[in-house]
């Protein structure tokens, strides 16, 4: 489903964040992009999403190349694609309901398809007691689980989770794995870059390493560190 | 596109005006500002053209007669004037019926002139058309020396000024304008400017969840068509009333002076004042929602 073929990634300013990077990610699969900091984590996650665009190589999103695709296209691949970031980036304006609508909103989706689909994810994240709370008055991992029903409302085939456990608690933290893990039975395809070892341990699935720019190791079911 | 789509881009937009009321107020002044002084400057370079083409079509010369000039003179001379070649048209006036049209010139203040009936100070007259404006010149200066001729009157110059004029206020009209209408676009993109930097935050969740530029894009773009339109909405007003009075108030004092009035000139223009505003408006927003769309 997503294909990275000799991707290379220069920054304007000459930092080359990745090297040639080949990778291969089925339908369903659920993996974590572990490295230390700085090893290009974000990067690749941005290069699937398009925020930013290869240098070198060539990138496939669900049959259609992602780096060769016309500008006016992007938001319709987007939509295909469910994002949580650590820091939730949700609307301080908006209440928990609102937030969630404002992913289908912004697809021009219809008051009636809002009002049906957005009471199931809030309860899917078991957050139906929140709904018209503001952002501000949860706590971080309900915040992360608003940032998730809002990723997962439009039915995004791939969730790309960008350190999403960052701000959490570890028991927070398993909360939202579980939630992750539910989600990816359902056939959702997640990629997850992560510092947090324990869950990546504890997990079991496929594991690929990055390091300065390069695939160190790719494994399945793997740990966060390879053991010497 | 939907009808939800439409009622978020002017929620939104009307909610950013309100945002930045101060900002907002002062688009729609200057606005409003640029398109009075460009509207003034049309009717002024409309009635100039106006007046001068009037002007131009009664360029005549007027032969007035000395005092005691017998009937025989004067046939005699209409005889002279019919057969000179350059003349295309010879009227002559005696001098009752110049005091009546005098009288119809100065309309409902034509009081003034009562009385005057029983001592005529005008002399009779022939009023002279020549075929063409350079003729006239010299064909009055030959006249001069016509026996019974007192005196040759023409409008020396007054239609070559009113040109003159109506080009130097066109010249200007268009400079300021040009001029003004740089500051609204500017200002309308200042406005839009610090209303899509209060959401950047909330452009950039757009784009990763999906939105395409234009639903970015459209309530800005109204944002900054609301405030030209409002802004245009007071000139139009303005120069419409404005322009009326002045022109009720003319006809009073000055009624030979001959003003636009005909309301399929004016009301175009008005809305030409209009669609003007809302194309600064348009401008002004565009240029500051492009540089945050690239996400
Ligand atoms: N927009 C950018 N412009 C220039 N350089 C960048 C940009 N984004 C990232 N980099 C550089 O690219 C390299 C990889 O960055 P990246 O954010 O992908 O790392 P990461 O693995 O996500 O790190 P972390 O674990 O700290 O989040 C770093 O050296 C970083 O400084
Ligand atoms: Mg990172």
């Amino acid at each position: 489903m997503i294909r990275l073929q000799n991707v290379t990634k220069i920054y304007h300013n000459g930092v080359k964040a990745l090297t040639d990077v080949t990778l291969y990610i089925r339908k369903g699969e659920f993996v974590f992009l572990v490295g230390s900091s700085g090893a290009g984590k974000s990067t690749l996650t941005k290069l699937i999403y398009r925020e930013e665009t290869p240098s070198r190589g060539q990138i496939v999103f669900d049959g259609k190349s992602v780096s060769r695709m016309r500008p006016g296209l992007v938001p319709y691949m987007r939509r295909k694609i469910g994002m949580v970031f650590q820091d939730f980036r949700l609307l301080p304006q908006k209440t928990v309901t609102e937030n969630v609508a404002f992913a289908l909103e912004v697809t021009g989706a219809s008051k009636r398809e809002i009002k049906r689909a957005v009471p199931i994810v809030l309860k899917m994240v078991g957050l139906t007691g929140k709904a018209d709370s503001y952002p501000d008055y949860l706590s971080g991992g309900e915040q992360q689980r608003v940032s998730v029903a809002r990723a997962i409302v439009n039915n995004p085939i791939l969730i790309i989770a960008d350190e999403p456990t960052g701000n959490l608690d570890p028991e927070t933290s398993w909360d939202l794995m579980k939630l992750f893990l539910d989600i990816n039975r359902r056939g959702t395809t997640i990629v997850m870059a992560t510092h947090a070892w324990d869950i990546v341990d504890a997990m079991k699935k496929r594991v690929v390493e990055l390091s300065c720019g390069k695939i160190v190791r790719d494994e399945q079911g793997g740990a966060y560190r390879h053991e010497a | 596109m939907r009808l939800n789509a439409i009622k978020y881009y002017f929620r939104e937009a009307f909610r950013a005006i309100f945002r930045n009321s101060w900002l907002s107020l002062a688009s729609v002044g200057v606005v409003a500002v640029s398109l009075l002084i460009l509207g003034c400057s049309l009717l002024l370079v409309l009635n100039a053209g106006n007046i001068a083409a009037n002007l131009e079509s009664s360029v005549e010369i007027s032969v007035f007669l000395a005092d005691g000039t017998t009937t025989g003179q004067i046939l005699d001379m209409g005889n002279r004037l019919q057969a000179m070649p350059e003349v295309a048209q010879v009227e002559f006036v005696n001098k009752r019926q110049a005091l009546e049209e005098m009288k119809n010139n100065f309309g409902d203040k034509k009081d003034i002139l009562a009385g005057l009936e029983e001592k005529n100070p005008l002399p009779d007259a022939f009023r002279v058309k020549t075929h063409t404006v350079d003729q006239v010149a010299p064909l009055a200066s030959r006249l001069e020396s016509f026996a019974g001729v007192e005196q040759v009157r023409y409008g020396q110059g007054i239609v070559e000024k009113l040109m003159e004029l109506s080009r130097w206020v066109r010249a200007a009209g268009v400079g300021t304008m040009v001029f003004l209408g740089v500051a609204s676009v500017f200002l309308i993109a200042t406005t839009i400017r610090l209303s899509v930097f209060a959401r950047r935050k909330e452009i950039g969740i757009m784009k990763f969840l999906g939105a395409t530029n234009w639903f970015v894009r459209f309530p800005f773009l109204l944002e900054g068509m609301f405030l030209g339109l409002a802004g245009s909405l007071l000139a139009a007003t303005a120069v419409y009333f404005g322009y009326y009075s002045l022109v009720g108030n003319f006809q009073l004092s000055l009624p030979f002076m001959q003003l636009i009035t005909d309301r399929n000139v004016i009301i175009p223009m008005l809305e030409g004042l209009l669609v003007l505003g809302l194309a600064i408006g348009a401008v002004g927003s565009l240029i500051s929602v492009r540089k945050f769309l690239k996400v």
